[in-house]
């Protein structure tokens, strides 16, 4: 460790004991950028990638996977997907779920949520454990069983069939449920002194308090719905019901026929995924917010 | 004011609020009811009857026939064992390299990202975190686009002058390939007894294969963002006064690592390993997308592909419905048993003395 780099801080003259730390800390720094640069090409360039390839003929895909510029550019993939294959039905599809779905959540996961903070029932001990047992049982054991009930309701192959199922979930309630107690009783108090009801007091006083919250539920919700898979394929069977992510899978899964058309299935992936990225750089910073709170400088 | 406030009506506010509390609660319950608990009852009972897929299986539509379907599974010897005995290996595999890979990593990327001389944070975070987002789909498509014979990753291998195998259709083990490169090419004799689900040592001993290979990495590279970012919550509590503290005795910054930010990040490690271990003995969507159903060779195959198309593709609901409760145990068990033996390990020697004294 030389001193030579530290030599015009003012500080290593008076803190003698820290010098080896700081002269530490600038080499560790430089071997992190190091580190991290390589790590960050390694998980931005396959997504540079499939934008790219997505322009690309078939026989340069398979040629050049690596570049970043197609030597010869096309949109034929595109052109292909939105005019002649069901991607605009299957993108149509995966919207009214998505949408119908989050709504349902933000509503259902918040009353929920503010039942088990707020309102004492008999019973919510009981409740509140089953909601923990049921987080606990894995999504893969409840393929079959959902398919079972789904089709004795006669909602099979329906879009009630695809969306029902998924209107609430036991992690969406407990994040709910976790900021509800952190709003201070005293705001509902007041509203009830001046004779709001319960729903009254939960609609408008204490819902548009859990903004945050509600943010959180939105995103995860869109994000889980846009890319639910398993669920959809055992909720479902008609071509008119396919959502993004099986019509993509089945694409993928040799739906094409002939040859394995690379472009193709990568402008496929690529436009399934623009709303969820939308999404994420929109509220990137909310996301995030678990690691931004402490940050002071 | 509770002086001014008489008792009946206080009560009925009480009441109020607890009806109003089941009034909240009523969709929840029956949405998570109709599709969580009552299905899972249901398929108690398809697991123990011969339901082949015609009419209802609660009006007559099936028989109860006992354990048969788990015996076949378990100890019938046949072609159903063999299945579940390979989709347990390689998914057992698969949990073995992911959980542990992808708990290192995510704690390297949120110390690393922690820094706070490191400029340009928000970007590293960024990078990290995005394949968490994105769909298993199209992270699979992507997978299987970059991993063909000649695609971007043997590309870069061949920079470095290796010759990359023809990676999704590789059927070999990669503690068989090891092997063979030492000479061994066969099944010992000490390996070919089958003690267990009808597989030899042999085969157990396989490791994963190389199409497994690829979705192993793709498991890292799509979960280390979701890991990282639980790992820098946690690290936001392991407050700037204690590292000083540690700076000031001297500790190094390994040693600071090790024996100030790691036992403060112990019950983040302890949820990163439980949900890693949960998630992964459900590999599901990655083998659905690649359509070669768990191919090549059956090494892909997986308990969860295995149990739904043993019900969907071949209309054995029973046991379909079997292998999902097998996994579920298996999950259970194994996450117990984590959560058992660090939680030994956990608590301090001194601590667990001082509160074997305590009354």
């Amino acid at each position: 460790m030389s001193g030579a780099t530290t030599t015009t801080r003012p500080t290593d003259a008076v803190v003698v004991r820290r010098r080896g730390s700081r002269d530490g800390t600038l080499l560790a720094t430089s071997a992190a950028y190091a580190v991290l640069v390589v790590l960050a090409v390694v998980y931005v360039y396959p997504f540079l990638i499939t934008v790219a390839t997505s322009f690309k003929p078939d026989a340069e895909a398979a040629a050049d996977p690596l570049s970043l510029v197609p030597d010869t550019f096309t949109t034929a993939a595109y052109s292909y997907l939105f005019s002649v294959s069901d991607f605009p039905l299957w993108f149509r599809n995966s919207v009214i779920v998505t949408l119908v779905v989050t709504a349902g959540r933000v509503f259902f996961n918040s009353l929920a949520g503010y039942a088990l903070a707020r309102l004492p029932f008999r019973g919510r001990g009981v409740v509140f454990a089953l909601l923990v047992a049921v987080m606990a049982v894995p999504n893969v054991v409840l393929l079959i069983p959902k398919f079972l009930v789904i089709n004795t309701l006669g909602i099979y192959d329906t879009f009630a069939g695809l969306i029902l199922p998924l209107l609430t979930d036991a992690a969406g309630i407990f994040i709910m449920k976790n900021y509800f107690e952190s709003i201070p009783v005293s705001v509902e108090e007041a509203a009830r002194i001046d004779g709001a009801g319960v729903f009254r007091t939960f609609w408008s006083v204490v819902l548009p308090m859990a903004r945050p919250a509600l943010i959180t539920i939105v995103i995860l919700s869109f994000q889980g719905s846009w890319n639910e898979l398993s669920h959809f394929i055992v909720a479902s069977r008609s071509a008119d019901l396919y959502t993004l992510t099986k019509g993509v899978a089945q694409l993928s899964a040799g739906g094409l026929g002939q040859g394995s058309q690379f472009p193709l299935k990568l402008a496929a992936a690529a436009v399934m995924t623009i709303p969820v990225a939308v999404l994420f750089f929109v509220f990137q910073r909310r996301i995030m917010s678990t690691a931004e709170g402490a940050e002071k400088g | 004011m509770s002086a001014v406030d008489p008792g009946p009506r206080r009560g009925g506010l009480h009441r109020r609020a607890g009806l109003a509390g089941w009034i909240f609660i009523t969709p929840m319950l029956v949405i998570l009811g109709v599709f969580l608990v009552v299905p899972v009852v249901m398929a108690l009972w398809v697991s123990v009857s011969d339901w082949n897929g015609q009419g209802n299986p609660f009006a007559g539509g099936a028989s109860f026939v006992g354990s048969t379907n788990y015996a076949e599974l378990l100890t019938g010897g046949g072609l159903p064992q063999r299945d579940f005995a390979t989709s347990l290996r390689n998914n057992g595999y698969y949990v073995l390299f992911v959980v542990p890979i992808q708990t290192a990593l995510s704690l390297f990327l949120a110390v690393m990202v922690n820094r706070r001389v490191l400029r340009g944070r928000g970007f590293f975070r960024t990078a990290f975190y995005f394949p968490s987002v994105t769909s298993s789909v199209a992270i699979t498509v992507l997978f299987l686009f970059l991993f063909t014979a000649s695609g971007a990753v043997n590309r870069v291998l061949a920079v470095v002058s290796i010759d990359g195998p023809n990676w999704v259709n590789d059927p070999r083990g990669v503690l068989h390939i090891v092997l063979g490169a030492l000479g061994v090419d066969e099944a010992p004799a000490a390996l070919q007894a089958a003690p267990f689900l009808g597989l030899s040592w042999w085969q157990w001993l396989a490791g994963p294969s190389v199409a497994m290979c690829v979705f192993i990495i793709m498991a890292v590279f799509t979960t280390s963002g979701t890991f990282m970012l639980l790992f820098l919550a946690a690290l936001q509590n392991v407050t700037g006064e204690v590292m000083e503290a540690a700076e000031v005795d001297g500790a190094s910054g390994w040693q600071r690592f090790w024996h100030v930010t790691l036992p403060m990040l112990r019950p983040t490690v302890f949820t990163v390993l439980t949900l890693g271990l949960i998630g992964t003995w459900q590999l599901f969507d990655q083998i659905y997308v690649t359509g070669n159903a768990g191919g090549p060779g059956k090494t892909t195959l997986t308990p969860a592909f295995l149990s739904y198309s043993t019900s969907f593709n071949n209309q054995q609901w029973g046991r379909g419905a079997a292998i999902a409760f097998l996994l579920f145990a298996i999950i259970i068990v194994l996450t117990a048993v984590q959560r058992w033996t660090l939680r030994e390990r956990g608590v301090p020697r001194r601590r667990r003395f001082w509160r074997g004294v305590t009354p």
